[in-house]
């Protein structure tokens, strides 16, 4: 229903072959934006992906609790 | 609407701070070094010392980090940057010095070097990474290892006949009059990672004040040598490691009264 969907109010990108897949970030996000991904990057690891942008706030959690720093953030 | 999207959000709220260089880190998945890392950087570029650095490097897990910073680095022997770093302050007061340690090297090797470069109130910044192990060697019994906890070198659990007590080094290096700053903190939620940068924050500010002594210890995580996930091994810093290792400001020098 695009009628009752809210706006994004920012945008992440997740660096597909700097994460680790340690999952830190799935719960530190307050919208549930992120998940865990299918492929694999080059390190071996299944990346996590901006699953739901629809939801994002631009809050930046997600990117202070990414012990490896491949989050940025747009607002 | 994604492109749409793409082009409304350009103001970019988070990104890699100047002083961390653009490399991947060695470090295991949900290592909480690299958060550490992130807000050193960050603080850094906070007070604008990027140019005016040295930090000492450990021998631990850390033992690389000089390839992650965009700052000059000393290596220091195991447990001996307090060491080091008091000979480089000295020997060039204008540079803003710190030192990252391990519990191994610091609680365990380093003690002496600790207590004494903090009794002596050495203008230097301390960040104290305790993960209860030893990480880099394969997870071994430290002086921080709590009671009860299984590690390599203790297959039946800690136990304080044989071992002692963990030993809590943000008290006792606040029992000391040259210590300026000491502080616990921890980085397993996104409200206490913002108040480990405060404190990091105020440890850098005691040093550029000249203060004295300051240093911040971290609660980490270490999900390979504790056999858990990472969002285990943080649900354990948040309740087994934070009841015994309380987190808190121990010590805040108001002004410079120890002269």
């Amino acid at each position: 229903m695009p009628g009752t969907a809210p706006l994004p109010k920012g945008r992440i990108e997740i660096d597909f072959e700097r994460c680790k897949a340690c999952e830190l970030c799935i719960p530190a996000c307050p919208k549930n934006c992120i998940e865990m991904g299918t492929g694999t990057n080059r390190q071996g690891f299944a990346a996590a992906v901006f699953a739901r942008p629809g939801d994002c706030t631009g809050c930046a959690v997600c990117a202070e609790c990414c012990p490896d720093v491949c989050i940025q953030v747009w607002r | 609407m994604k492109n749409k999207a793409k082009e409304k959000f350009t103001k970019q709220v988070f990104s890699r701070p100047r002083s961390l260089l653009d490399v991947s880190t060695h470090y295991c998945p949900g290592c909480h070094h690299g958060i550490a890392h992130r807000i050193l950087a960050e603080t850094i570029d906070h007070f604008d010392l990027r140019e005016k650095t040295i930090g000492v490097a450990p021998v631990g897990c850390a033992v690389l980090m000089y390839d992650y910073f965009d700052v000059d680095f000393v290596e220091a022997p195991h447990g001996r940057a307090p060491a080091v770093a008091t000979g480089v302050k000295r020997a060039q007061p204008d540079r803003f010095v710190f030192t990252y340690q391990g519990d191994g090297d610091l609680a365990a090797i380093g003690t002496s070097e600790i207590i004494h470069a903090a009794n002596r109130g050495e203008n230097l910044t301390v960040l104290f990474i305790n993960n209860t192990t030893y990480g880099m060697t394969g997870g071994q019994m430290a002086p921080t290892t709590m009671l009860g906890q299984k590690t390599s070198t203790s297959p039946y659990g800690r136990d304080f006949r044989n071992d002692g007590y963990p030993i809590r080094i943000a008290e006792m290096l606040a029992t000391l009059e040259g210590t300026a700053f000491s502080a616990r903190v921890a980085t397993s939620t996104p409200a206490q990672i913002r108040k480990a940068k405060e404190a990091v924050k105020k440890a850098f500010d005691m040093q550029i004040r000249g203060m004295g002594f300051s240093i911040v210890e971290i609660l980490s995580t270490c999900p390979t040598n504790w056999g858990m996930k990472p969002l285990d091994a943080q649900k354990r810093v948040l309740g087994e490691m934070s009841g015994y290792y309380p987190l808190g400001v121990y010590k805040e020098r108001k002004q410079a009264d120890f002269a």
